[in-house]
């Protein structure tokens, strides 16, 4: 689950201390934009023994130098052996780019007596050559577990002003959604950068999740918690999947092959879609499918 | 009659005031005050020594003292807060007589049962008129509340009201009355206003800090004392706060009317107030400008003595019908004992106010607290210093955990059932030395530096000197 993804800079000692404690299901420990050249190697080793010493039990995301970069191998040589949960390679445009990165970390992975492909990978997708390559990207290596759009570098690339309403990133958002569904993984949402708009967070917030987004990253811990709260399942939604669980045991009970609740038909989908909803209550709330959907898994 | 004299000294003089007498002074005006240090000069350059000062708390505005003490103007100091300039001094054993540390109920309380008289009491007074009615809440060095000087006004053997703002008479709205005072002195300035309250006081941005906030304004709610009727104090830091902006969300969200906010008032308390969240505040001294101009204008907003709101030996004070305060710590140790007197270094730089009595008072007493401070632990074994005593702390919330007092299984199971994460005050300690490792205990020498006396006068802890090496 990860409704929440928090930015944390790899170079401040004291957030990496507290990490745990902010309130992310994820934490995206920075090693890109939030660390300046000079410092990559010292936020190198502050990230790795952060991973190794700290006992997060969040998931540990590292966002790595791009491939362009000169800095991008180090990083894994240094990451890698610390097994963070998920690697963020940073202006990914195209598949190739997954698949050399998935490469050398299979390298680093064999070097160091760990598992190949034991640990995923979350692109940032943020060129308008990356949005148009979006599936081919999302389905070019097993270790993606999702894509994640970045609406700052996008329109920056796109040669457009990046604003409040978003309307600019309004395709990408789209498309970003339309792709990684088509490639069965997840997709999560920009952060929102202005950390004092908590009014402009919610809608956004909320315009993401209606897009049918997974989860939203943010670069401000204060904004973690209204995140979480929007991508959470409300009690009705989760009272709705118990109802079509419950129904459907009913339907066996009586021998029914077709099953509807209030008037609609019981679909492959909507099944799909409530084992999703009790499996997020179960995780956040610890109620949901041992009480609703037992036996249906 | 005349009370109006036109010097300080006169009044000194008129007074009667003789060496090894006891002098009082309150900081309502913080560290802008500039009458004790002006009443001070002028008992040097007359000649009188060996006084004893009470004063309700000590300002690094107030670091001439020192030199007065060096000199034997000054003896000795009674107070409940000791800045970090001047606690250096006295930990680095600048005076022969201990320090004596009270609370602010304690002081109040102590005052009037006449366990620590007071021969002359001078009062700086932002607004008075000729018969020495006088005011805080208005003046250029307008600083709200006059709570902690009304003992001192009361009881002092003589008053004088020291003003630089005088009008006539009468005062209207005043705070202490003419009954009270022996002498009124109107001079240039009595206080910086900068340094009197500050212009805004902000909640943190700390992401620590809010993530504490948090933990304490939803404890607060899951402690079942969250109801119409409700009363709350809370401390001016930013982490405290927070606290106050959260709880003042849920409170509003789920439309509970509480009864009174309490204390030190900021401008969060008042924007409670205006919520609807409480229906007064009782208010012993204003931090900042909202609270100075809400304490003016708003009637709900209420003037309480230091011994109405805290003391001891009161029928009944206002820290006995709280609900909830929350407070700080610079240590708690695994007993809930907390020291807010010294630094990790064993010098003293601060005091308790407040502290326990509040604690003592309320129904959940909560220190809010990083589980480290740069390179040191917040819980230890043993505190350097007892300020407040652990059996009346109920609950630490920190960023990783809220560790209840374990005489309050009540409360850690209403926070376990609301999902909080309820830990043991040993795993904090522990999750903490794990980082930062045991510090070393600082080295104190063997003399008495200050007596810690509990808000009933008894003796509560000692504070050692911190023996100066020559480098």
């Amino acid at each position: 689950m990860r409704r929440s993804m928090l930015f944390l800079p790899g170079n401040s000692p004291n957030i990496l201390i507290n990490a745990e404690y902010l309130g992310a299901d994820s934490i995206i420990l920075d090693l890109e934009d939030a660390v300046a050249p000079t410092e990559k190697d010292g936020a190198r080793i502050l990230v790795r023994n952060a991973l190794t010493s700290m006992g997060y039990t969040r998931e540990k995301i590292v966002r790595i130098n791009p491939v362009e970069s000169p800095y991008w191998k180090e990083d894994l040589n240094q990451i890698i052996p610390a097994r963070p949960d998920l690697i963020m390679p940073t202006k990914v445009s195209c598949k190739e780019d997954v698949e050399q990165v998935s490469a050398y970390m299979a390298q680093v992975e064999r070097r160091n007596g760990i598992e190949v492909g034991s640990v995923g990978l979350l692109p940032l997708i943020e060129t308008g050559l990356g949005l148009e390559n979006a599936y081919q990207i999302a389905s070019s290596d097993p270790r993606i577990v999702g894509i994640f759009l970045g609406g700052e570098d996008l329109t920056a690339d796109l040669r457009c002003q990046r604003t409040k309403e978003g309307n600019e990133i309004f395709y990408a958002r789209s498309r970003m959604v339309a792709c990684a569904r088509a490639a069965g993984i997840e997709v999560y949402d920009t952060p929102w950068t202005d950390v004092e708009d908590y009014e402009g967070l919610v809608k956004d917030t909320e315009l993401a999740k209606s897009l049918g987004f997974s989860g939203k990253s943010s670069i401000s811990p204060r904004h973690v918690s209204f995140i979480n709260e929007i991508f959470s399942p409300t009690m009705e939604e989760i009272q709705y999947a118990k109802d079509v669980f419950a129904c459907i045991e009913r339907a066996k009970a009586e021998g029914k092959g077709v099953v509807s609740l209030r008037g609609k038909m019981i679909d492959a989908p909507i099944v799909s879609r409530a084992r999703q909803v009790l499996e997020a209550a179960r995780a956040i709330y610890g109620i949901g499918l041992e009480e609703g959907g037992k036996g249906h898994e | 009659m005349n009370k109006m004299v036109k010097t300080i000294k006169e009044a000194i003089t008129l007074s009667g005031l003789k060496d090894g007498m006891t002098i009082s002074f309150h900081h309502h005006l913080r560290n802008g005050d500039m009458v004790a240090v002006m009443v001070l000069e002028a008992i040097a350059q007359l000649g009188i020594s060996d006084l004893n000062v009470n004063i309700s708390s000590v300002f690094d505005a107030h670091m001439p003292i020192l030199q007065h003490i060096r000199d034997g103007v000054v003896t000795g100091i009674e107070t409940d807060y000791m800045g970090g300039m001047v606690g250096r001094a006295v930990s680095e054993g600048i005076l022969e007589k201990p320090v004596t540390f009270r609370t602010h109920g304690g002081r109040a309380s102590d005052i009037i049962r006449g366990a620590s008289p007071i021969d002359v009491a001078f009062i700086a007074a932002p607004t008075a008129d000729c018969m020495g009615n006088c005011t805080g809440k208005e003046g250029p060095s307008a600083c709200g509340s006059l709570g902690y000087a009304f003992a001192d006004a009361m009881y002092a053997k003589k008053t004088v009201v020291i003003t630089d703002h005088l009008v006539d008479y009468p005062l209207i709205g005043g705070s202490i009355g003419e009954d009270y005072v022996d002498y009124v002195v109107c001079v240039d300035k009595i206080g910086e206003p900068s340094g009197i309250v500050s212009g805004t006081t902000k909640i943190t941005k700390d992401p620590v800090g809010l993530v504490i906030a948090d933990y304490a304004a939803k404890a607060i709610d899951a402690s079942g004392l969250l109801k119409d009727g409700f009363s709350f104090q809370t401390g001016a830091g930013g982490a405290s706060l927070a606290a106050a902006k959260y709880l003042k969300d849920i409170m509003v969200r789920k439309g509970i009317q509480g009864s009174y906010g309490l204390g030190g008032i900021t401008a969060y308390m008042v924007d409670m107030l205006q919520a609807g969240c409480f229906k007064a505040l009782y208010d012993v001294q204003c931090f900042d400008l909202d609270a100075v101009k809400s304490i003016k204008t708003d009637p709900r907003h209420m003037e309480v003595t230091a011994s109405h709101y805290a003391g001891p030996g009161a029928k009944s004070s206002a820290v006995d019908s709280l609900d909830v305060v929350i407070l700080g710590a610079t240590e708690i140790d695994t007993q809930f004992n907390v020291n807010v007197h010294t630094d990790s270094n064993g010098y003293i730089m601060g005091g308790s106010g407040g502290h326990s009595d509040t604690a003592a008072g309320a129904k959940m007493a909560m220190i809010v607290a990083p589980l480290s401070r740069a390179r040191l632990p917040i819980v230890v074994d043993q505190v350097l210093c007892t300020s407040t005593p652990g059996a009346t702390v109920d609950v630490l919330v920190t960023q990783c955990g809220i560790a209840v007092n374990p005489l309050r299984q009540d409360l850690a199971e209403r926070f376990r059932q609301a999902k909080l994460p309820v830990v043991e005050i040993h795993q904090l300690k522990e999750m903490a030395e794990k980082l930062t490792g045991v510090p070393k205990k600082p080295v104190h020498g063997d003399r008495v530096v200050a007596n810690v006396l509990y808000r009933d006068g008894s003796l509560l802890d000692q504070i050692y000197n911190i023996p100066v090496f020559q480098a």
